[in-house]
């Protein structure tokens, strides 16, 4: 009997031993990555990273000035493309598709298209545009962001509005209201701050993207604000600093990634935040 | 009839009601245009990926798949090291990933405390929040140096001579490499596994796991014989899912597989996968077969985890009830 028990008890033991090590294994993980990250990065972060361009090879000095900007602006346009797509797909999936066939296949393939490996994007996006319209540009940089982000806000909108509960349309309905007015001015308003979430995420995920601004927005060693031409952007040029043999670029490339990861950090922390806030009103 | 006013005031509701009418079918039609176009832009992937691979696809044929050249002089290209590659990463990062994974999943639900599950559950999302581009350069700076000095000799003097398997430690132990680029994507899909396993976990009722503790049961017991059996197909669908995360991922790969376009047995040898001989030969890549055979890796590697993710999608709204198909 005894013998039973105790080896329950240790399967037990063992288990639960075993599953705090594989926390403590993700938990070491994230420290490490965000240590080494700080203890790099902050190295490298000066007045010069937001005010200098990217320095010529082997030479000294420079910053990520022109890159900062073109990611900005990349990100910009393809959030400007990416929310009244997603927005106006995520109503349909919510307020149109519960039953319908076609509803529920696009919500399916809106679920793929969420993992599905973002340097195909980039390709399809060179084969769209880039080879067509004859070069590469910040343009197709966020066309290819956009593509990653809307299967995200897509599915952030139809979960918020699919929590909204019926009685509220109802009563929309009740009072003569229209279906696009139900849609837009009553569920929509009653989960903007999830929708906003929403968004926030897809933008978080898609600022550290670096497959797909490969083929599309290439780089540039300029400043440059016109999206017609190549564009400079952080996650490209991290990718080629971090692998050339110049100590210097090397170095703006950590100061590069902290950047990026700072602010997809700070998004997630924030929107965790708001919305534990909102919980507890 | 007789009161005229009347009359004009019942127009006047029923030109309100078509103009609603109008109005919400206009509406109907335009969401559900951006539903389409969704469903447009998934098949014009395939469409757009089929068509450039085109002068690759009539070439090569379907020996593509499994000829291990790729050579640019020549003109000659298969795509075996590139799906070797892929695959064997992937496999590996989820042998490794998988008890990881579970282990978190399990304790977040089962065993750990409640004011612990918030900020810890918040960790693991931030984990899977991390840029790929920076576990490639963390990977590349950090791990693989450190991977080559502490890891990789003692290992090979373990396993080094054992029959079979000892092929697979071969090798001078540089760092980067195929078993590297699998650890560094096993860190980056066990978030993904993990909350997967976790939300699948919690849809188990109280009721079923209360019962079974009510008869003694221990916390290990309970998640073998009743939680994971009643989750197992969830389950599946996470494990998929992170496949289809892994099979796709291209930075954090390319920064440390060391895109050695060849297929070595050794797991300390460098090699490539599919995304990262994209990531790596595309921007210099000619006009012609060259370009057209990339675009078939692409389409392939399209083609691969568009299966592996609908799969795993599937179990997972099984599992889940409710959502999907």
């Amino acid at each position: 009997m005894t013998s039973i028990y105790s080896r329950r008890l240790w399967a037990n033991r063992i288990g639960i031993a075993l599953s705090m090590l594989a926390m403590s294994v993700g938990l070491i993980v994230l420290l490490w990555i965000l240590w080494t990250l700080f203890s790099k990065g902050f190295a490298a972060l000066s007045l010069d990273l937001f005010t200098q361009d990217t320095p010529a090879p082997g030479s000294e000095g420079g910053g990520l000035r022109n890159a900062i900007v073109g990611s900005g602006l990349i990100l910009l346009f393809s959030m400007l493309i990416a929310t009244p797509v997603g927005i106006l797909a995520g109503i349909y999936l919510a307020e149109y598709g519960r039953i319908s066939k076609f509803a529920s296949f696009t919500r399916f393939m809106t679920d793929i298209m969420l993992s599905a490996p973002s340097i195909v994007i980039g390709l399809f996006v060179y084969a769209l545009f880039v080879a067509t319209t004859g070069g590469f540009s910040g343009w197709a940089g966020s066309l290819a962001l956009a593509l990653i982000a809307i299967p995200v806000v897509v599915r952030t909108t139809e979960n918020m509005l699919k929590l909204v509960p019926t009685s509220l349309r109802e009563a929309a309905f009740a009072v003569g209201a229209p279906r696009w007015q139900v849609s837009l001015k009553i569920t929509l308003r009653a989960v903007k701050s999830g929708v906003v979430t929403g968004v926030l995420l897809a933008m978080a995920r898609i600022t550290g993207e670096t497959a797909p601004l490969l083929f599309t927005a290439l780089n540039n060693q300029f400043f440059s604000t016109n999206m017609d031409e190549p564009m400079g952007n952080l996650p490209v040029v991290i990718y080629q600093f971090a692998l050339s043999p110049y100590d210097n670029w090397v170095n703006l490339a950590w100061g590069g990634a902290l950047l990026i990861a700072l602010f997809v950090l700070a998004i997630n922390i924030g929107v965790r935040v708001a919305f534990r806030n909102k919980d507890k009103r | 009839m007789s009161e005229p006013s009347t009359l004009s005031g019942l127009d006047l509701q029923a030109v309100q009601i078509r103009k609603f009418r109008l109005q919400d079918t206009l509406f109907h039609l335009t969401t559900q245009l951006f539903a389409v176009l969704l469903l447009a832009a998934l098949l014009g992937i395939l469409i757009s990926l089929a068509l450039e691979a085109w002068p690759s696809i009539k070439e090569f044929g379907l020996p593509f798949l499994w000829t291990n050249v790729w050579s640019v002089p020549d003109d000659q290209y298969g795509a075996l090291a590139a799906i070797y590659g892929t695959v064997v990463t992937s496999v590996l990062a989820l042998l490794f990933a998988v008890p990881v994974s579970f282990g978190i999943a399990f304790y977040l639900t089962e065993s750990c405390p409640p004011w612990l599950r918030r900020p810890l559950g918040t960790a693991i999302e931030l984990l899977a929040g991390v840029p790929s581009i920076v576990y490639g350069i963390w990977g590349l700076f950090i791990f693989a140096p450190l991977f080559a000095d502490h890891i990789q000799p003692p290992l090979q003097a373990l396993l080094g001579n054992v029959p079979i398997i000892g092929g697979w430690f071969s090798g001078p132990p540089i760092g980067v490499g195929i078993l590297t680029a699998s650890i560094v994507l096993a860190m980056m899909v066990i978030p993904f596994i993990a909350s997967v396993m976790r939300d699948v976990f919690d849809t188990v009722p109280d009721v079923l796991k209360e019962s079974a503790y009510g008869i003694g049961c221990t916390k290990w017991e309970v998640m073998r014989n009743i939680v994971l059996p009643y989750t197992r197909v969830g389950v599946i669908g996470g494990i998929m899912l992170g496949l289809g995360r892994a099979l796709g991922e291209t930075m954090a790969v390319t920064f440390v597989i060391g895109n050695a376009n060849r297929i070595n047995g050794s797991l300390f040898a460098p090699g490539t996968s599919i995304a990262s001989t994209l990531a790596n030969e595309f921007g210099e890549a000619d006009p012609g077969l060259h370009i057209a055979s990339l675009f078939e890796l692409g389409l392939v590697l399209f083609v691969i985890t568009f299966v592996v993710l609908a799969i795993s999608r599937w179990l997972i709204s099984r599992s889940m009830g409710s959502e999907g198909l």
